[in-house]
């Protein structure tokens, strides 16, 4: 197990120097650079060489490149250009705990919600809770969290005024760098953009699990376990249950590459500081590092992710062994 | 004895007719699947939502008053169902229905205007193109090659199949919205500065000609195939051994015959599932683009945009976000529906149960 993990580490280099070499030429091929203005006024001719020459953007291109990987294996993601304070580095460790916290708790409310949802439906089939439930979980996927957030906040922000409807509540430093102090404020912040990015896997979660579970509950070794005398509640919780997860682990690693698109449009509508919203912020104004930096750093996410999937996927399914 | 003859004729004429049976009505796969998703309501429902949305996309200047980007600034932000009063020059001008018996549309926002003063009915209608253009055009092209590349690799196995998958997951691990969004900023800045000749130059009007949709299409096309992909190798896989391969084969037909002639029928339907419940994300992924700021090209309608113009105006129009987000969440949940009616229908392990 433990070499498949450093298998599937050592195979997601090449993939990342791909990601950063796409970023990096892309970025680079826009036409325009950081420097070409001052606010609304175009930047001196001499001031803009200078500039240019202070970040290197004048050394031929693959120069650049080779300068930039230098930097990243010394764990370097480069300077700011326009918020000259910070460098990249700073940038992201303010704004990746902040999508990685939202990002879990929507995992969390998933999980919490969205399988037992799924059993009761499955155990109650065709009766008005299952109905109910079945409804329920295909709005609550088809109903993309760029309707919900706007609708969450006209419901509970503003005619109920129940939560506050922007800003995150925790703010750096995080404990460990990565997790918010639990103060009450931070949940008061968290309910709304949770349940705007989170309720649509719960829904999803919910779905798979009742369609999961009602097909291992036909399976023979169901019939043993109940013709042997099992209660019903061990039947399910021991025999069955653990065999209708393996379509839910699946479902996993394209769900982490869902909260991207999804944590992008959550962080705009509630003004999240987190890494999407910096993302859309850096194409505007060409901070070319962090762009290729916050790029790559979806990408190892989304790998690590993938893996951690996949050992997932073996603990369930015992079947399945790496070779 | 003649009599008896002739009884004995009757008879046989009657036996010949009893058995030559008028043709019965064939129970084909296809029209039991049909059968199956008529017994559906919801999916039917969707299925009838997605016609309607698609009629209103293909009429959309006749049924709408004015075209989306004429505005009407002594109107702006006007709740729904307002009626106002304008000069006949503007109606005159600008109105689609001014001269006919839907006259009395061209004073009324039916529901409300935005920020400019546009017609938000209006804007919303010519939306839909948007919306169902992304949907069909991406669902196409990612079917498309994701199927044949699937089919291939599966089909040809060993090296090929080898190469091809590795290649799918190396694309899969990367992260496919920044590297969107990035090929979006890019075609977008070079469309800006305009290129005078050769490929680029065409590829930018035919984009301008789509409202700036056409970048979006090449990204999902490029990088949309591979869950299809993977899906098209599996059932391939599961159906090469089956004897009607080895029978073709027999007979002498060639592989491309055997992969698009025998493979393909019979992997086809689980496929067009699967792109039918890939479509909602499509959508969503235009709409999310087109929020932040990425998409269409204003004054193009794109539901997502004009989110993005009204959702900082909640409190005071909520209209502005509640109309384009209704409409956006009703058509992903039609598309849901009838996905899952489409399963439902065409894959014979739901059968019986």
């Amino acid at each position: 197990m433990i070499q498949y993990v450093i298998r599937r580490l050592l195979m997601a280099i090449p993939v990342l120097f791909a990601v950063v070499l796409a970023t990096f030429v892309l970025v680079h091929a826009l036409p325009g650079g950081p420097f070409d203005a001052v606010g609304e006024k175009a930047m001196p001719e001499q001031i803009r060489l200078v500039m240019e020459r202070r970040y290197g953007l004048d050394k031929p291109l693959y120069e650049q490149f080779l300068l930039y990987v230098g930097n990243l294996l010394k764990g370097d993601l480069g300077p700011m250009m326009h918020l000259r304070s910070q460098t990249v580095n700073e940038i992201v460790s303010e704004t990746f705990p902040v999508s990685f916290q939202l990002g879990m708790m929507c995992v969390t409310l998933g999980f919490v919600i969205g399988i037992p949802a799924g059993i009761i439906a499955a155990l109650k089939r065709n009766t008005p809770i299952d109905y109910g439930a079945t409804f329920v979980a295909i709005a609550g996927v088809s109903v993309p969290s760029l309707v919900l957030g706007p609708v969450l906040i006209l419901i509970f922000g503003v005619a109920l005024d129940w939560f506050p409807i922007a800003f995150w509540g925790a703010e750096p430093p995080f404990i460990l760098g990565i997790f918010p102090k639990p103060t009450a404020e931070f949940w008061h912040h968290a309910v709304l953009p949770v349940l705007t990015l989170g309720s649509g896997t719960s829904a999803l979660i919910a779905r798979l699990t009742r369609a999961s579970l009602l097909e291992v509950l036909g399976e023979d070794y169901i019939r043993t376990a109940r013709a042997k005398g099992l209660r019903e509640r061990v039947v399910i919780a021991v025999h069955a249950l653990k065999n209708s997860l393996i379509p839910v682990v699946t479902l996993l690693g394209p769900m982490l590459a869902g909260y991207l698109t999804g944590s992008l449009v959550t962080e705009q509508i509630f003004a999240l500081n987190g890494m999407g919203r910096r993302l859309i912020s850096s194409v505007a104004q060409r901070e070319y590092f962090l762009l290729t930096g916050l790029t790559l750093i979806y990408g190892v996410m989304l790998i690590l992710g993938n893996i951690m999937v996949d050992v997932l996927y073996a603990w369930v399914d015992p079947r399945i062994r790496f070779e | 004895m003649a009599e008896n003859n002739q009884n004995e004729k009757e008879n046989e004429i009657e036996l010949t007719e009893l058995f030559e049976e008028e043709p019965r009505k064939g129970r084909s796969p296809m029209g039991d699947a049909w059968r199956e998703f008529r017994a559906n309501k919801v999916g039917v429902a969707g299925a009838i939502f997605i016609l309607l949305v698609v009629v209103m996309a293909l009429l959309a200047p006749i049924i709408t008053p004015y075209h989306f980007a004429t505005q009407n600034n002594r109107n702006s932000r006007a709740k729904p169902l307002t009626g106002y009063t304008i000069t006949t020059d503007y109606a005159e001008d600008k109105c689609h229905w001014y001269g006919t018996p839907l006259e009395w549309g061209c004073s009324l926002f039916l529901v409300g205007s935005d920020g400019l003063g546009r017609d938000l009915w209006s804007r919303v209608v010519y939306g839909t193109r948007v919306s169902l253009a992304m949907a069909m055009v991406a669902s196409v092209v990612s079917l498309t090659i994701g199927t044949v590349i699937g089919t291939i690799s599966g089909f040809a196995g060993g090296r090929v199949d080898n190469l091809i998958m590795r290649l799918v997951d190396f694309l899969y691990a990367t992260p496919f919205l920044p590297i969107v969004i990035l090929m979006q900023v890019y075609f977008q800045a070079l469309a800006r500065r305009g290129v005078s000749s050769g490929l680029g130059a065409t590829l930018i009007s035919w984009n301008q000609a789509m409202g700036g949709m056409l970048f979006i299409f090449i990204a999902i096309g490029a990088l949309g195939w591979l869950g299809m992909a993977r899906l098209a190798r599996g059932q391939v896989l599961s159906y090469k051994q089956k004897e009607f391969v080895e029978a073709a084969r027999a007979l002498g037909a060639s592989n491309s015959r055997i992969m698009f002639r025998h493979l393909l029928p019979n992997i086809v339907a689980p496929l067009v599932v699967a792109e039918t419940l890939a479509i909602p994300g499509y959508i969503f992924l235009e709409a999310a683009l087109s929020f932040i700021g990425l998409g269409v090209n204003p004054p193009t309608p794109s539901w997502g945009s004009m989110i993005n113009e009204g959702y900082l105006g909640i409190r005071s129009n909520s209209h502005l976000v509640l109309v384009p987000g209704v409409l956006l969440a009703l058509l992903t949940l039609a598309f849901n529906f009838m996905g899952d009616g489409l399963r439902d229908a065409l894959d014979p392990r739901v059968h019986g149960s």
